[in-house]
């Protein structure tokens, strides 16, 4: 069983006040998610990342398109038992602290008594705010209160985690702490589904992602398959070369740095064959010293698909016709 | 189930205890009453109907802006907030969340009505206190009447029915648009009646019928309005306090039921 698993998911919101206008905010999504993975849904703001969340989690409703999580509906009492979430910049009640907080939403799952105590101690400890427990929620920092929103989400032991920009608001230190948590749930046998739009994080946990860019879905896939295949080009060292050797391989190198006597990086072109150039440079006496493929990062490959997008897609995104 | 609505009812409760403002509305209302034995020593012979008159209003019109301002706030504030976003990915629904939140301002209106009525009865025992010779003057009705009790029981139920209303606008308005619309279904609802008798007065049929439509959809608040009686040692008879508390929850029942059906639709962009 998939612990997610959408089919052509589409939300259309109203704009308008006098003339509503639908607004296509989502079309088409089809995601899977299998269980006990840690996924990043990533895509630049407005891509539509919070609107899949609300979606599979029920806060809105979707236009149309089919929803499973944990092999049910989303708003299966099943379901909400087994799931957590962290909205995008979560905001509490002002007038209970972090500890009354969890207590509040422990008891909504049952939980009472000496457990109810110690899960929400633990996990004031685990996300590093016990020693403020019994602050008031206003006075909290944005850093902080993202803590209490990881500990609120994992108040009744989750199979499945959604996690909107988990990483947002908080300083290096927090980033790690947030990184290290994602793997410990992995770990635990949970499934994580987080949206960011920061790469590093999702090359650094993931091991599945999705892009979505306005609205659309880009691509999924194992990271290593996304990226795999993206070679632009090899960086190849070479020793006791003398600059002339260079000349002759003509239009196959991009770009050559020397760097000392005799030594070089030199990048060539992913359409040259990069053994012929080693073999070319040997012979003129050259010593071959590494070659190294030069892939794409994640990065690299975002920037290049969102600009290819925004290229094509047309002005705005009204919903078609028909 | 009824466990998860006592706790939102309960955080509803928590939530006014620690605010500030409803300390300011309830301390004023006992000073209103407290003050209303002043006001009483002005009138010759007619001071302990002044003060149940006094006290009573004032427990009204602050019961009444406790109902309001508060009740406005109960959904709206969660859902701009978006302090709701976490709170019903939990096993809660949307009908428990709606209940739980009315349930819980009813609690506070309860705590809050009993401090008042205690007032009026500590002003009232004080009185009787200092001037022993009046439990005799008092022909009308006895200074620590019990039915000043039924008075306040009817106007509980009748901020329960505010309480509603508010809160049925609170699901998809704005505070200050629910504030207003609620101040005004206040003040219709005491001249209901005339609608009723529209028809009797108005050439067109068309009209009457609006207006007798109208009589049955607004609330009909000027029978929880039993002040008056009250005072002038009038009797008001347990079946009438029965009957009119019967409407009262079945019209605050059916507003909560639309808040529910709004609520439940709502997207939470």
């Amino acid at each position: 069983m998939l612990a997610i698993e959408t089919e052509r998911l589409t939300k259309d919101y109203a704009v308008g006040f006098w003339r509503p206008r639908p607004y296509r905010a989502l079309d088409s999504l089809s995601l899977q998610v299998e269980p006990n993975e840690v996924f990043g849904f990533l895509g630049p703001n407005g891509a539509g990342k919070t609107t899949t969340l609300k979606l599979l989690t029920e806060l809105i409703y979707p236009t149309s398109g089919r929803i499973s999580v944990l092999g049910k509906p989303p708003s299966h009492p099943d379901v909400r038992r087994r799931v957590g979430y962290l909205p995008e910049a979560p905001y509490f009640y002002d007038y209970l602290s972090a500890e009354e907080l969890l207590t509040y939403f422990a008891g909504l799952f049952g939980l009472r008594g000496a457990e109810r105590s110690r899960r929400v101690a633990s996990l004031l400890d685990r996300v590093g705010i016990a020693g403020e427990r019994r602050l008031p929620l206003r006075k909290f920092s944005k850093g902080m209160l993202q803590r209490v929103g990881l500990a609120q989400a994992l108040i009744n032991e989750p199979e499945l985690v959604f996690l909107d920009e988990p990483m947002s608001g908080l300083d290096p230190i927090g980033r790690r702490d947030v990184r290290a948590l994602i793997l410990e749930l992995r770990d635990r046998g949970c499934t994580v589904f987080f949206s960011s739009h920061i790469l590093s994080d999702a090359e650094a946990l993931c091991s599945r992602v999705a892009i979505v860019v306005g609205g659309q879905m880009v691509i999924s896939g194992r990271l290593s398959e996304i990226l795999a295949f993206e070679v632009s080009g090899w960086e190849l060292v070479m020793a006791d070369l003398q600059p002339a050797a260079l000349e002759s391989l003509g239009s196959a190198v991009r770009k050559v740095t020397r760097i000392s006597e005799g030594r070089y990086t030199v990048e060539v072109t992913p359409e040259a064959e990069p053994e012929r150039i080693v073999g070319e440079l040997r012979s003129r006496g050259g010593r071959f010293v590494s070659l190294n493929p030069v892939r794409t990062t994640l990065e690299d490959y975002f920037v290049q698909q969102v600009t290819a997008r925004k290229a094509t897609a047309p002005a705005g995104r009204a919903v078609p016709e028909g | 189930m009824a466990r998860v609505i006592c706790l939102v009812a309960y955080h509803v409760f928590k939530e006014s205890v620690r605010d500030k403002v409803l300390y300011n509305l309830v301390l004023f209302a006992v000073l209103m009453i407290g003050a209303s034995y002043l006001i009483g020593q002005l009138t010759a012979g007619q001071d302990v109907k002044i003060i149940k008159d006094l006290g009573l209003a004032a427990s009204s019109v602050f019961g009444l802006f406790i109902a309001v301002f508060i009740g406005v706030g109960l959904v709206w504030k969660e859902v701009d907030r978006r302090s709701v976003y976490n709170l019903l990915v939990k096993p809660i629904t949307r009908s428990q969340f709606i209940i739980g939140k009315f349930l819980g301002l009813a609690l506070t209106l309860l705590v809050n009505i009993a401090v008042m009525a205690a007032a009026l009865y500590a002003v009232l025992g004080l009185m009787l206190w200092l001037q022993p010779g009046l439990a005799k003057a008092s022909i009308e009705a006895p200074v620590m009447d019990p039915q000043l009790l039924m008075a306040f029981a009817l106007l509980y139920v009748q901020l329960l029915v505010v309480t509603s209303v508010a809160l049925f606008f609170s699901t998809f308005s704005g505070p200050m648009l629910s504030a207003a619309f609620t101040f005004g279904l206040y003040i219709v609802g005491h001249f209901n009646a005339d609608l009723a008798n529209f028809e009797a007065v108005v050439e067109s049929q068309a009209a009457g019928w609006l207006g007798k439509a109208l009589y049955y959809i607004l609330p009909n608040l000027a029978p929880f309005d039993v002040k008056a009686a009250v005072v002038h040692g009038q009797a008001v008879s347990f079946s009438y306090v029965a009957l009119t508390t019967g409407y009262g929850l079945l019209y605050a029942g059916a507003m909560v039921a639309l808040a529910i059906l709004v609520f439940s639709r709502r997207d939470f962009k």
